[in-house]
């Protein structure tokens, strides 16, 4: 390793990456671009719902629940129907999500001490948020069903009934905010996507306009040649990562409760695996559009499906789980939800750290080997 | 030791079945100007490649600057400046960009490194013109530069391949003078062209043909071993012979 030629590569990657508008936009506009789509746009919360209800009782009673629902902030509710076809219509036109239906028997019921009911319609065509809406909806009835029952008592003078009162207590994200979990999720996406994607380009490029000839033929080792490279890129991706976290932390007021330099450590040693990812795929291809396009489906797709950034791996099948232990974003996932979210240190992290240490490692010799056989 | 700058013996490169460069066999001594003559195809520019470590010879030696570029690659390596066919710069770096790219790769000691940069802007011509963006030069400077990057790092022995094509004539010319000058300072050229009339600038000449030496000797030598006037004519007389030779 001779440090100057080293120092030359970078330097000579550097002006490049300055001069080339399209690498300097890709390197920082798309993670801006991702994190305020991501962050705004991709909300998991299910609040707000958009309802419609057809109360035919007109009764104190119905319009009790009517008000219950409407002061709930789950719900918000449309303009009251007059017949089922306005429900009908509004799930059509997608304006309402839920339709309740408030029978004429409905107090009637009460008062008989019968079982009262109401029906709800939801929009399966969107079946976890329906599943949610649903599941804001009977709880809301069983309250009111529970208040019912308790006034009925109270009048018959019966003595009052204590049942199980569950206090629920939701730890590290008690917000239970999506965006909480979205955001560190996806520093490790777009460090992945923006990493390997850049450096796929700058070692095929040399290939395509025949400067990499004139570089085989001088003292530059491979070693140096890629070093230097990834060291102009780690700058680039030391930057983005940088950005995606102020932007976490103040715009979208994601808590940090574990160590920064945790955080940055992990991100620094997952941004040198995804880089030499990259340039593995460039070093292999020779070919810039191939080596793009195999860099976007390798480091996009599985960062954002088998990472457990959104989607999370225990509820998938022992195969697919098994393949995403191969996937280095999940493992800096892992770690960054555990630095934000739940703020624990390195001693817990230990296995997710050196598996990216081993990632990164494995994945630079392999490059340089490729080069090295490129070079005899 | 031999005190040969180059040195080949029985060369042979093969990729698959085509025979690329056929038993080979050449000697250059430091300070000549070598031209290589011969149609596409002759294996001009596979030689210049193997003698550069680009690629690995599969059969037989070659020595450059006492090195073997199959053992010892990184030695030949720090003993040759190389200039392939495409002039390969960096189009989006400025020329003293390049420059300092190609003296921090030769690893040109600090102390002589402007020294250097100003005598290889003099030879490229490019003085004053160091801030410009390389891809903005015409093809004859572009050349030149190429070379004042190739030889930075002073090295024994040039490797030019076709280093002049797609240049104007006068810019052709211009550039052999550059050729003569680091002859005339001790470095061996070693070149390769299509062009008949550059083959008569060269010291000594070898006519490649279907990956064979078919002729070499000085200019003068060849054209009175085969009785004619001009290079042209020695290259297209010993090829038909060779094709003769071949059909019987």
């Amino acid at each position: 390793m001779n440090f100057r030629r080293t120092k030359a590569v970078a330097y000579k990657e550097v002006l490049h990456i300055l001069r080339d508008s399209r690498s300097l936009y890709m390197a920082l506009a798309i993670p801006l671009l991702l994190l305020l789509l991501f962050g705004y746009a991709l909300s998991l919360d299910v609040d707000r719902v958009p309802t419609l209800i057809l109360d035919q009782d007109r009764t104190e009673s119905s319009r009790a629940l009517v008000e219950q629902m409407a002061g709930s902030r789950y719900f918000r509710l449309l303009a009251p129907a007059e017949s089922y076809r306005d429900i009908e219509r509004s799930l059509d036109r997608n304006q309402a999500l839920l339709g309740v239906v408030i029978p004429a028997n409905f107090s009637a019921d009460l008062r008989a001490n019968r079982t009262a009911k109401v029906q709800i319609l939801a929009d399966g065509s969107d079946s976890n948020t329906a599943n949610i809406a649903i599941g804001y909806a009977e709880s809301l009835i069983a309250l009111y069903s529970a208040e019912v029952q308790t006034k009925a008592r109270e009048r018959i003078g019966a003595p009052e009934i204590t049942g199980i009162d569950p206090r629920i207590r939701v730890i590290f994200n008690s917000d239970l905010k999506s965006r909480n979990y979205i955001v560190p999720g996806l520093i490790a996406v777009i460090l992945m996507m923006v990493s390997s994607v850049l450096t796929s380009l700058c070692v095929a490029r040399e290939w395509e306009s025949g400067t990499m000839e004139q570089l085989l033929s001088t003292p530059l080792r491979p070693a140096e040649f890629l070093i230097g490279k990834l060291a102009a890129y780690f700058a680039v991706g030391m930057i983005d990562m940088v950005i995606a976290i102020v932007t976490g932390l103040w715009l979208f007021d994601v808590p940090l409760r574990g160590s920064p330099i945790l955080l940055v450590v992990s991100a620094a040693i997952f941004c040198f695996g995804a880089l030499c990812w990259g340039i593995m795929l460039s070093t292999v291809t020779r070919n810039q559009v191939l080596a793009y396009q195999l860099s976007m489906l390798t480091s996009f797709l599985p960062a954002f499906l088998l990472s457990g950034f959104i989607y999370s791996l225990e509820n998938m099948p022992q195969m697919i789980q098994l393949v995403s232990r191969t996937v280095p974003a999940r493992y800096l996932v892992t770690i960054l939800k555990g630095v934000f979210l739940k703020g624990i240190g390195p001693s817990l992290l230990i296995g997710e750290l050196a598996a990216l240490v081993l990632y990164s490692v494995l994945i630079f010799i392999y490059a340089q080997n490729k080069m090295r056989q490129k070079v005899a | 030791m031999k005190s040969s700058a180059v040195q080949i013996e029985n060369l042979t490169k093969r990729f698959g079945s085509f025979v690329a460069v056929d038993t080979l066999n050449l000697d250059v001594a430091p300070g000549e100007i070598f031209g290589f003559l011969g149609p596409n195809g002759a294996g001009k520019s596979t030689t210049i490649r193997i003698l550069c470590g680009l690629l690995a010879p599969s059969s037989g030696r070659a020595l450059v600057a006492g090195f073997d570029v199959a053992k010892e690659p990184e030695k030949v390596r720090a003993n040759i400046g190389y200039m392939s066919q495409k002039f390969s710069l960096y189009d989006d770096l400025t020329v003293e960009e390049n420059l300092d790219f190609f003296a921090g790769i030769y690893a040109v000691p600090s102390a002589v490194r402007a020294e250097r940069k100003a005598y290889a802007l003099e030879l490229a011509q490019l003085d004053g013109r160091e801030k410009s963006l390389t891809r903005t030069l015409p093809g004859g400077l572009k050349q030149r530069l190429a070379l004042g990057c190739a030889i930075l790092h002073e090295p024994p022995i040039l490797f030019l391949d076709e280093p002049t094509s797609g240049v104007d004539p006068i810019a052709r010319r211009s550039f052999w003078e550059l050729i003569y000058q680091r002859s005339e300072a001790g470095q061996t050229v070693f070149v390769t062209t299509h062009y008949m009339d550059e083959a008569e600038y060269c010291h000594r000449i070898a006519l490649l043909y279907g990956g064979r030496g078919i002729a070499i000797g000085t200019p003068a030598e060849l054209k009175a071993a085969s009785g004619l006037d001009s290079m042209e004519e020695v290259f297209v007389h010993s090829i038909e012979r060779e094709i003769e030779a071949a059909k019987q």
